[in-house]
């Protein structure tokens, strides 16, 4: 099965984008997300692989359109859904 | 590293959710706090630019870093436990001859506990799909231009293997101090799409 992140040797997306001197982070929004997925998988709330099929799963064209720590975002937040770690709202 | 305007609802998001998992008792917000500064204490190359000056200077910590990286790395204090979980790493060595570049082309799997949080390059689908099919070209978008006859090997990294370059001592770096050789140690130079 293929799904849209196993792109290795694909065609079409054109140039690389390299920013000299690029910072860790561009937001502080992307570090507490980077540091949250820790400790969820370090709290044991899910696995690491877990984590990682939930970006891999997400709607393809979400998947593209989406930022990488945007894409890390709404895997979390599928994971927590899909076992009901929060209530609801 | 204040959020760009654009990001401001996708910030409000994460702030909504840590607040939500606090009062849940499902992380501990001192816990969220020590893990944002120990990862952004560690978020640097510097530690594998002191892997590749050590391996230059002394060749016995060169052969065990190629044989086995991570039984060599507590040698020089590291360990590739640092991060969520331990995995391998394969140490890469550039010679005359041969050139090594990394890639994960299915994510961004990449050795965080020792260089930090990858380049947002490195992340990126054109990265991820060019380097694998036309690596010289890639490499040329960089300003790293190899001879014809040097040999290209792309490292493809997974869930459970890392690699890291080991780039060429530069030339009339003799009477350098190891410090003052991990100085000149870049990410780009660890990642392979540099010549040092």
């Amino acid at each position: 099965m293929s799904r849209v992140n196993d792109v290795g040797g694909q065609t079409g997306f054109g140039a690389l984008e390299i920013e000299a001197d690029e910072p860790p982070f561009h937001a502080d929004w992307e570090a507490r997300v980077f540091a949250l997925n820790s400790v969820l998988v370090r709290n044991g709330v899910y696995r690491l692989d877990e984590f990682r099929d939930a970006v891999e799963r997400m709607d393809p064209q979400e998947y593209l359109a989406t930022s990488y720590y945007e894409r890390w975002l709404k895997a979390i937040e599928t994971l927590l859904a899909e076992r009901k770690v929060l209530a609801d709202g | 590293m204040s959020g760009e305007h654009t990001s401001a609802p996708v910030a409000a998001r994460v702030r909504r959710l840590e607040e939500r998992l606090i009062e849940a008792g499902v992380v501990g917000e001192e816990q969220l706090d020590a893990a944002l500064a120990a990862m952004l204490k560690g978020a640097s190359p510097v530690n594998g630019a002191r892997i590749v000056a050590r391996a230059w200077v002394d060749e016995g910590f060169r052969a065990r870093l190629l044989d086995d990286a991570n039984a060599a790395l507590p040698e020089v204090g590291l360990s590739m436990a640092g991060g969520i979980q331990e995995q391998r790493l394969k140490v890469v060595e550039n010679t005359e001859t041969a050139h090594h570049v990394i890639v994960c082309t299915l994510c961004s799997c990449y050795p965080i506990g020792l260089l930090g949080p990858s380049p947002s390059w490195y992340k990126s689908e054109a990265y991820r799909s060019r380097v694998v099919r036309e690596p010289r070209a890639v490499l040329a978008e960089f300003g790293l231009e190899l001879p014809a006859d040097t040999a290209v090997t792309v490292w493809d990294s997974s869930a459970e293997s890392r690699y890291l370059v080991l780039p060429r001592r530069p030339d009339g770096t003799a009477g350098m101090s190891e410090p003052e050789l991990a100085a000149l140690v870049t990410r780009e130079g660890l990642i392979g799409t540099a010549a040092v």
